[in-house]
Order: C-alpha cells, then sequence, then structure tokens
C-alpha cells in the first residue's frame, strides 16, 4: 500500500475542512470496508484520507413526517436490525442484510456504500424504488439530492469532492404494500448477484394501483423500469397471466446493459434480467 | 529509491494488553495484530475481507482485519483468537470445534471460533439455518462445513 497522511477529525467542521484543504488529493473514509480494499490494491493512491469514525451525531435513524432520517454513518447491520426500518420500510432491511456478510456489515455504513456507487450493491435498487434522497454537506452548506441522480456510472456519484453523505431520507413504504428483493447467486450465498431485483406493488380493486421495480447489476448503475411500470399501472390483475407478465417483463432487456464476468455473461444476464423481473412481479401483484 | 513512511501512535487494548506503538498508515489490522504484536493466531488469507480467516472482535463486534487499517483502531478494544481461552482452560466453543471435528486443517478455525463466538452470544441457540447465514462467511477449504455446524450445535447445547 502507498503512503498517505491519516486524519481522524473529531466534529463534521473539523472534518469539512480538512476536505476543502485537500479535495484534490484525498478519499473519505466511513466504515473501510471498500476503501482499504482499493487501497490495498493499489486503484486508489490519495495522499490524504480523511476518516469519519469519530464524528458523532451521524448515527441515528428517527422518522419524521413520514420520512426514515438515516445518518450517513449507521452501519449496514444496524440497518438490517432497526425496528424502525424492519417496520417502515421492510424491503430496505432486508436488502441491507443481504450485503456481503456480518463481519461487513458491522461495519459498512449507509453514507459510504452509497458513494461507492458499485452497482452489484444490494441497496440501491431499494433505494430507487422508495424514492430516497440524500443530504450532502459541504463546507459551503447542504443540499439535497434524489437518489436517482446521485448515481451516475460504475462507481461514480454526482457528488462534489468536498462533499460527505451526512443522511439519507425515505419516504416511508406505502400501507399494504407487498414487497419483494431477490437476488440470484449462481456462485455463493454472500456473493454478489448475477441480476437482482427490488419490487413493490399493491392491488386495489382487482387493479394495479402501485408497481414499482428497479434492477441492481445489470447496468452502470441500478436502474428504474419505468416503461415497464407505466404499461402495468391500472391493468386489471385477472388479466396479469404467467404468460402477460413474462411478456412485459422482456420489456427491461432493452434497458439493461450488463457486463461479461464471473457472474454470467452478458447475454445471460440480460435473459435473467426478464427472468427475475417475472418472477418479482408475480411476488408483488398477487 | 527508500522513503520514511507517513506514521502515526496506535494504542489498543488486545486480549486485555494494552499496546502502543508507532506504525505506518498503511499498516491493515491484520499485519500490525500478527507482526507488530506478534499474536499470529489471526490469519489472512484472501486479503479482501471474503474469507473470514482474519476474524477479530472489535469493540464487541466481529470485523475483518485485514481490510481495517490499524490506525482507525486506535483505541479500540480488540479480542482475537489468543484471548478466547480462558488460561489453560479452552472456550466451549474450542472444545466443542475439537471434539466433534470442527478443527481440521486449522488454517480457518481461528476464524471460524471468532464468529461461532459472536454468534452464540448474539443467539445462544441458534438453529441450522441460522448457523448457516451466519457462517457462510467463514470458508474453509477441507470442506468440513458440518462438522463446523455440528460443533456450534454442541458448544450452544453445552451452555
Amino acid at each position: 500500500m502507498h503512503d498517505f497522511h491519516f486524519h481522524a477529525p473529531s466534529s463534521l467542521k473539523e472534518a469539512l475542512d480538512l476536505l476543502s484543504e485537500h479535495s484534490d488529493d484525498s478519499k473519505i473514509l466511513a466504515g473501510g470496508t471498500s476503501l482499504t480494499t482499493l487501497l490495498k490494491q493499489s486503484l486508489i493512491a490519495p495522499s490524504h484520507i480523511i476518516s469519519l469514525h469519530r464524528i458523532p451525531g451521524l448515527n441515528s435513524i428517527d422518522l419524521t413526517d413520514g420520512h426514515l432520517n438515516i445518518g450517513g454513518l449507521v452501519t449496514q447491520r444496524e440497518m438490517e436490525l432497526s425496528a424502525l426500518v424492519q417496520k417502515h420500510t421492510p424491503i430496505l432491511a432486508e436488502a441491507y442484510k443481504r450485503v456481503a456478510t456480518v463481519r461487513v456489515r458491522n461495519v459498512a455504513t449507509v453514507g459510504g456504500g452509497i458513494a461507492q456507487a458499485d452497482p452489484a450493491m444490494d441497496p440501491p435498487s431499494s433505494l430507487l424504488i422508495l424514492n430516497a434522497s440524500i443530504t450532502a454537506t459541504s463546507s459551503n452548506g447542504s443540499r439535497t439530492l434524489p437518489i436517482h441522480e446521485v448515481y451516475t456510472d460504475y462507481y461514480e456519484t454526482s457528488l462534489e469532492p468536498e462533499e460527505i453523505i451526512t443522511a439519507l431520507h425515505i419516504p416511508v413504504q406505502p400501507e399494504g404494500t407487498n414487497w419483494t428483493y431477490i437476488k440470484y447467486l449462481p456462485r455463493t450465498e454472500d456473493d454478489y448477484a448475477t441480476v437482482s431485483v427490488a419490487a413493490i406493488g399493491k392491488i386495489t380493486d382487482g387493479k394495479v394501483a402501485d408497481v414499482r421495480v428497479a434492477l441492481g447489476a445489470v447496468a452502470p448503475t441500478a436502474i428504474r423500469a419505468n416503461a415497464l411500470e407505466e404499461a402495468l399501472i391500472g391493468m386489471q390483475k385477472s388479466s396479469l397471466t404467467h404468460e402477460k407478465l413474462k411478456e412485459i417483463s422482456q420489456t427491461v432487456t432493452a434497458i439493461v446493459d450488463p457486463t461479461d464476468d464471473p457472474r454470467g455473461s452478458a447475454w445471460y444476464k440480460r435473459d435473467m434480467s426478464a427472468v427475475f423481473t417475472r418472477r418479482a412481479l408475480e411476488e408483488v401483484l398477487k | 529509491m527508500t522513503t520514511t513512511p507517513i506514521k502515526q501512535s496506535v494504542t489498543v487494548n488486545i486480549n486485555g494488553t494494552q499496546y502502543t506503538k508507532e506504525i505506518p498508515t498503511y499498516r491493515t489490522l491484520v499485519d500490525f495484530i500478527r507482526y507488530d504484536i506478534g499474536l499470529t493466531g489471526t490469519k489472512e488469507a484472501c486479503s479482501v475481507g471474503v474469507c473470514g480467516a482474519c476474524t477479530i472482535e472489535m469493540d464487541g463486534k466481529i470485523t475483518a482485519s485485514c481490510i481495517t487499517l490499524a490506525v482507525k483502531a486506535d483505541g479500540a478494544t480488540i479480542t482475537t483468537i489468543e484471548g478466547v481461552a480462558d488460561g489453560e482452560n479452552l472456550h466451549p466453543i474450542q472444545e466443542a470445534f475439537i471434539n466433534h471435528g470442527g478443527f481440521q486443517c486449522g488454517a480457518c478455525t481461528p476464524g471460524q471460533i471468532m464468529a461461532a463466538k459472536a454468534l452464540l452470544e448474539h443467539n445462544p441457540h441458534p438453529n441450522e439455518s441460522e448457523i448457516k447465514e451466519w457462517m457462510m462467511g467463514n470458508l474453509c477449504r477441507c470442506t468440513g462445513y458440518y462438522q463446523i455446524i455440528e460443533s456450534i450445535q454442541a458448544a450452544a447445547e453445552a451452555k
């Protein structure tokens, strides 16, 4: 590993000052599970590491005005176990539960995971369909960004180098919605997915009243299946046969953009995107 | 070309003993424990946080010491495999691993025991699927997984 200065500021202000001073040659370390791996593999070589672990006040989860507000330093394990998250956004508790292993979730943070922007991670697809937003803070102030504007490409976000993700905001999942998060894992249970699908749906008076679907691991970012959702809204439940859902799910093959890797070839992932979307729809539109 | 690495002082409590060392900022926690402190029970295998061999307990939670910077552990309380037994008396999980074949070639065993100990502290009587879910991140190249599960079940019953 290369040489770097390690800073452990004890307040957010001190961290933001360090970041503006070194923004061109620094990286923020939250839990560090991804960043330390990148450092070890010499994929990044910043001169300054600014660790957030001593900053107080960024590790709580509360419910205000129909939103869960989650501090940027809340761990992924806390998301899995939080009674508030389990009650108000159960799909998100499940998505965080599926990340790697307990050992990693004990340390990896919510803010760090979002900033890492790996499209194969578990939470992004659920964050998209829940219409989550984040607060990004720099020494110039704070701004709120919808999650779909945060992820821009493989491991790329629209965050500025001097910004820290201080909070995640989630509108609570509507009452009575069905939800599912399915992860296709041909190798091991703690692996990244070949394809993952997050979906919520609700049938009211025999019709599709709400349906939201997003896919992970099959494009440079997690992607929302907008056209599929529009096609389904208002449809009679009785018309949603296996064949019909299969046909509608096929539309996601036009929006995915997978790559070949040890978890599957691009064409296979494209095919599986449709299969797993159909399975998710059968689960949430019952 | 040689340069002097940037160093920082780190104080940690490992298995009840306080250590202060001046170390390069890039030192990983597993290297710090093995080479600066000399406790070689903790192993490094995959180096990317996947295999579980380097599992330690830090401030009450298990973590992968191979993807943790030692400087981030400044002020932490750590338990490694060397701190699990009570003097000459092995921990019930260690006894169970020996008696039920969970201890095989031994390379993964320190990590398996640290993970199993955390499981039983969190859930004293796990069923088989809970054991599998918790332990899935601890790989065993001898593939002695069923003996490991049996060892954990036996340790839970012995409590």
